[in-house]
């Protein structure tokens, strides 16, 4: 496969839920190494989007296609092996656990054979690798903790992490500074942008904060009424007037 | 590291129980005998109290341990523990194999009711079948050999205690190797959140498949081993209040670890010798007594006590050590 074929696309992707078209025929092309955000008002259709790619959700019509391959209807499960991993909103994290308990089992899962039921989850390099993946994501020191101490800002990294451990080819980071407090932003997105520059990991984040979406992305796709309305290089699209008022609301 | 500190407790605890036999009365060791036994089916339920599930059908795995043993006795006249543990704890393995397909996909209310229901077509098959099952009158388990050997009358008892220490010995083993794998961690991370597990790509009915089949094989060993304990087996064995007992005993003790459904297991049998000799109308009363002090005092079981005893005498060393 040669690098200018896409990673992700979609074909007329859609989804109804009863009479709304929360994603109504889209199709996009996102080029290996993007870092793509994803904008848009509320209820534009851009988690749906997320939900449709993961295979949380089953698309009405269309198609999606990874490297090359089709995996529309695949669960989540599979699409995640094939080397989708997606963050969520509101984290999704094991809050009886520690956070290094927590990114072990993203690598147990992860790696061919890991997730045994006789070898233990605690391994020497599997330990080595889970702290690494911590220190970079600025969340060693917590790593004995249990998730509940840990703040927003720190939950969102950690829920970010343990989706980056699995080593995808794709990346979706639905809202990764939403709840996290202004100061924490540019901190959260400095350390996750690092990270992500490091690594060969594609990258799609749905965004609220225009700030976050300025500095970080360097191409938008702009989302309305389940559609894609505008896309391109960052500053060039964001400047479009009707394109501030989309992501404004209609209000 | 935390599990060197932790190291003298369960050598004491297994050097208590090696030498129990020697210093006390055959009565405590016949209890002593049916609580190890029990104590494994009691683990088994844990498995699954701790990823938020209950199952009030355990009885169903526990009955087909005891009733391996019985049939075993009954129609091969053959009562050798070391070929009937393993063949015990394997048909009822193979059991959970089977309703496993069905349990795994289900949580909650249904979780616990779908166990219930299974284990209860095994009770009333015992009772409708009784040219088979013996009924209401059970079967007859006459004291076991051990390959072969049948040990002198006299020490029948102490060598049957050995017998199911070790096999408890074993289980709690396997057990903890399952604790401390991937799988064993997902099967507790289920109760937080299922979501996430399928996002890092582990399948949860996988998880709940695997332990259910572990569980399954656990209890059944408990069973074979309290049949030859008690020496005679009945449809009650399968019935719902068993059950019921294995989770009131796991939250009793603490179903968090591994050691919790122990002191809950010898709690239990021990209180339930003296309280239904001492006051055998009102026992049951006092065990509801008990279960409410737990559940608003003790949430954690039996099992908090020690840790929160060892927990402060852990933090005094190491303030001490860092002093």
């Amino acid at each position: 496969m040669d690098d200018a074929a896409p990673v992700l696309s979609t074909a007329d992707l859609t989804r109804h839920f009863g009479m709304v078209k929360a994603v109504d025929g889209i199709t996009v092309e996102i080029a290996r190494g993007a870092l793509v955000g994803i904008v848009g008002a509320n209820g534009s259709g851009k988690t749906t989007f997320l939900n449709l790619i993961t295979g949380y959700l089953t698309p009405d019509r269309g198609r999606i296609e990874f490297m090359g391959r089709e995996t529309t209807g695949l669960p989540p499960r599979a699409v995640t092996k094939l080397g989708i991993a997606r963050s969520f909103q509101v984290p999704q994290l094991y809050t009886g656990l520690s956070v290094l308990e927590n990114m072990l089992l993203s690598l147990a899962a992860g790696s061919a054979g890991g997730s045994s039921m006789w070898r233990p989850l605690y391994q020497a390099p599997r330990v080595a690798e889970g702290l690494q993946i911590l220190e970079r994501f600025g969340l060693g020191s917590y790593a004995d903790r249990p998730v509940g101490q840990l703040a927003e800002g720190g939950r969102k990294l950690l829920d970010i992490a343990l989706s980056f451990a699995l080593r995808p080819r794709l990346l979706l980071m639905d809202e990764p500074t939403s709840g996290v407090s202004i100061d924490d932003k540019g901190p959260v997105m400095d350390t996750l942008v690092g990270v992500l520059r490091q690594s060969d990991v594609t990258t799609i984040f749905v965004e609220h904060d225009m700030d976050v979406v300025q500095r970080y992305a360097r191409r938008v796709l702009v989302f309305d009424n389940g559609r894609v309305i505008a896309q391109g290089e960052t500053g060039r699209v964001l400047a479009d007037a009707e394109v501030r008022k989309a992501i404004l609301g209609h209000a | 590291m935390a599990g060197t500190r932790r190291w003298p407790a369960p050598m004491i605890a297994l050097a208590l129980f090696l030498v129990a036999p020697l210093l006390a009365p055959g009565w405590i060791v016949f209890v002593l005998t049916l609580a190890l036994a029990k104590f494994m089916a009691v683990l088994a339920v844990a498995l699954f109290l701790r990823g938020g599930l209950i199952s009030f059908g355990h009885a169903l795995f526990y009955a087909i341990g005891a009733y391996a043993v019985g049939f075993a006795v009954k129609w091969l006249g053959v009562a050798d523990a070391v070929l009937l543990a393993p063949l015990g704890a394997v048909l009822a393995a193979g059991v959970a194999a089977l309703v496993g397909l069905i349990m795994a996909r289900y949580r909650g209310v249904f979780f616990a009711m779908l166990n219930l229901g299974v284990s209860m077509i095994l009770y009333a098959g015992l009772l409708k079948f009784y040219w088979v099952t013996g009924g209401t009158d059970g079967i007859g388990v006459r004291s076991p050999t051990y390959l072969g050997l049948a040990p002198p009358r006299e020490v029948l008892r102490t060598a049957f205690y050995y017998f199911t220490l070790v096999l408890a010995g074993m289980a709690v083993y396997i057990v903890y190797r399952f604790l401390a794998s991937p799988v064993g961690y997902f099967m507790k991370a289920l109760g937080d959140n299922e979501v996430r597990i399928e996002y890092q790509g582990e399948s949860v009915r996988r998880v709940m498949y695997l332990t259910y089949v572990l569980s399954g094989g656990v209890a059944g060993l408990a069973g074979v081993l309290a049949a030859f304990a008690v020496g005679h087996i009945v449809p009650e064995y399968a019935y719902w209040a068993q059950s019921g007992e294995f989770v009131f005993v796991a939250l009793l003790g603490g179903y968090g670890t591994v050691p919790g459904p122990l002191i809950g297991s010898l709690a239990f049998e021990f209180l339930r010798t003296y309280a239904s000799k001492y006051m055998p109308e009102a026992w049951q009363a006092t065990l509801g007594v008990i279960m409410l002090v737990i559940i608003m005092f003790l949430p954690g079981g039996l099992w908090t006590f020690y840790a929160a005893v060892a927990g402060r005498a852990r933090r005094k060393s190491e303030g001490l050590a860092r002093g």
